[in-house]
């Protein structure tokens, strides 16, 4: 099983248990939606930015564990950084994931937990769906 | 529960043990060592060695294309692959193998029906009937075919139980209705449609009934005559043949209504500069080379059912159905979709705080095969009020261990999330 707990390492557990930074949203609210069309998940993400910054990032949605922790450790990292900064994160991490670079050790702890999922072609949709979300959130705001 | 049904309900019972031999497929382990257990035949089935072997014989004896051929190799192939139109021509009960056109599947049968016959006589304010448990592969042609012709969609919905509102059903058919689109068994609730009633309500009003059947095809005996529809849809490759065949059966009134699919090669009978002739039926709607090896060792396939004899596979897989529904719907927390009284193979299922694709993954490091996900119906999952749906579908060679292994896997699966 040891892939599996892998996968699913207590930290994204944790996450998905007791998701941060999710919270009922309005229609009004909503940034953006972003489905998983492979699995049926479905997240919204309210975004606001402040003075050039990434003030406050809410989700909400159903998804799959991988997903809804994936979700939940974007807004904790991402939260009070650049619009810039949180531009190159979402690269970064988006290309680790997908295998194109390698996970910098000095990323944060929950970036790191979810480099299990890249042994699992298929979830890795699901740990991503966030970060394409807020992606197009923040270019819509730059629009 | 022993693996073979209950001798009461006659018939020779499936000897289980030595069916799971035919298949190579079965034989192996996965993830450390554990023997598979496949409990996604609703998407498709295994293959029996003597499928395998058809495909090879062919490559390796008599690879030729058909129909042109003036030789050895040429009328061997020929005469093989219109072998296999009259087999499945007997296996679905329509006697006359000039019915039988082979596709690559069950959803390029659909949408054959939908060009050659659909859109080419459908028109603006026609309405076409599909059922809120239809397969996308029944929804999306019509919605194509709706937005060229002007026509409209109208929908069937369910009832609780996951049977479809014949009284609803009788209120949206009426004089525009010109097509009813239904699925004979659905991939996900399981519910068998009572498709000749329907039809005959249809037939009545001037309409025509096209059919998917692609989980009925597999699970219990077929005969379109009897059902009395107008086109039958259903993959080989859900019925122990290889993918890339298929079959759309076209009963011969509606044959002759209708326009090519595809031009090319083979569906022709005489071509000018300007326009063309077209072949008699089923080749008028089989251009191209058309995938021979596939279609023969389909014939292979449906051989090895009638030596199983259809009859037993469907009190077999009846029997391990129920066991399965009732298995499952023990175990704390877990919700089953659809409680038709009669049904299929598919039995789909929610657990209580475990998202589909989780569950789906966690049973898998046991080797055990269920699907997670919409399963190609998001119109059904919206009418269920879920994203998505976890779904064991079962076949002759699976056992009831199998299932007692996936409802403790599931079990493990709850302690591992944290619930139950």
């Amino acid at each position: 099983m040891d892939d599996l707990e892998q996968l699913y390492q207590d930290l994204i557990l944790d996450h998905y248990k007791q998701p941060r930074h999710r919270q009922a949203l309005t229609d009004e609210e909503v940034s953006v939606e972003a489905d998983n069309p492979l699995c049926g998940d479905q997240l919204r993400l309210a975004v606001e930015c402040d003075a050039g910054r990434v003030a406050t990032i809410r989700h909400d949605g159903k998804g799959c564990a991988i997903s809804q922790a994936s979700a939940s450790m974007m807004c904790e990292t991402l939260t009070g950084r650049t619009v810039e900064e949180v531009g190159v994160a979402v690269r970064d991490f988006v290309a680790a994931m997908r295998g194109e670079r390698e996970f910098d050790p000095s990323w944060p702890d929950e970036w790191l937990a979810l480099q299990g999922v890249c042994k699992f072609p298929l979830r890795v949709k699901c740990a991503t769906l966030a970060w394409h979300a807020l992606q197009k959130a923040l270019e819509r705001q730059v629009e | 529960m022993a693996a073979t049904p209950n001798k009461s309900t006659g018939g020779p019972a499936l000897d289980v043990q030595r069916i799971r031999a035919d298949f190579p497929i079965l034989q192996q382990k996965v993830h450390d060592e554990r023997p598979l257990i496949y409990l996604d035949n609703a998407a498709t089935s295994q293959k029996p060695q003597l499928v395998i072997d058809a495909l090879t014989t062919y490559y390796t004896q008599y690879n030729a294309n058909v129909h042109r051929a003036l030789h050895y190799l040429g009328e061997q192939a020929t005469a093989r692959y219109e072998a296999v139109r009259k087999k499945v021509a007997d296996f679905i009960g329509a006697g006359d193998s000039g019915t039988v056109v082979f596709t690559r599947g069950t959803t390029e049968s659909i949408n054959l029906v939908a060009r050659a016959w659909g859109a080419a006589r459908l028109q603006a304010g026609d309405e076409i009937i599909v059922t809120g448990m239809e397969h996308h592969s029944n929804i999306i042609p019509w919605q194509l075919c709706c937005r060229e012709r002007g026509a409209r969609l109208r929908w069937v919905e369910l009832l609780p139980d996951g049977t479809l509102d014949l009284e609803q059903y009788r209120e949206v058919l009426n004089e525009r209705t010109r097509l009813v689109a239904m699925t004979h068994v659905s991939n996900v609730l399981g519910t068998l449609n009572p498709v000749a009633a329907m039809a005959h309500e249809a037939h009545q009003i001037g309409a025509c009934v096209v059919v998917d059947g692609a989980q009925s095809v597999p699970y219990l005996p077929v005969n379109v005559a009897a059902l009395d529809v107008d086109f039958f849809a259903f993959s080989g490759h859900k019925c122990g043949g290889p993918t890339g065949a298929g079959v759309c059966w076209i009963r011969r009134e509606r044959l002759a209504e209708m326009e090519p699919f595809m031009g090319g090669g083979e569906m022709i009978e005489r071509v000018h500069d300007d326009d063309a002739t077209w072949a008699e039926p089923p080749y008028k709607f089989e251009a191209g080379t058309p995938n021979i090896a596939d279609v023969i060792a389909l014939g292979a396939a449906l051989e090895y059912l009638e030596g199983l004899g259809m009859e037993a596979v469907h009190t077999y897989e009846q029997a391990l159905t129920t066991y399965a529904l009732d298995t499952l719907a023990a175990l704390p927390g877990v919700r089953i979709f659809g409680s038709a009284p009669e049904r299929g193979g598919a039995v789909s299922f929610a657990v209580e705080g475990l998202h589909p694709h989780d569950l789906s993954q966690y049973v898998d490091q046991h080797g055990i095969a269920i699907r997670a996900g919409h399963l190609c119906a998001q119109p059904l999952m919206r009418r269920l009020g879920v994203p998505a749906v976890s779904r064991a579908s079962l076949s002759y060679y699976n056992t009831t261990a199998e299932i007692d292994a996936l409802a403790a896997s599931i079990r493990r699966a709850q302690k591992f999330f944290g619930h139950g």
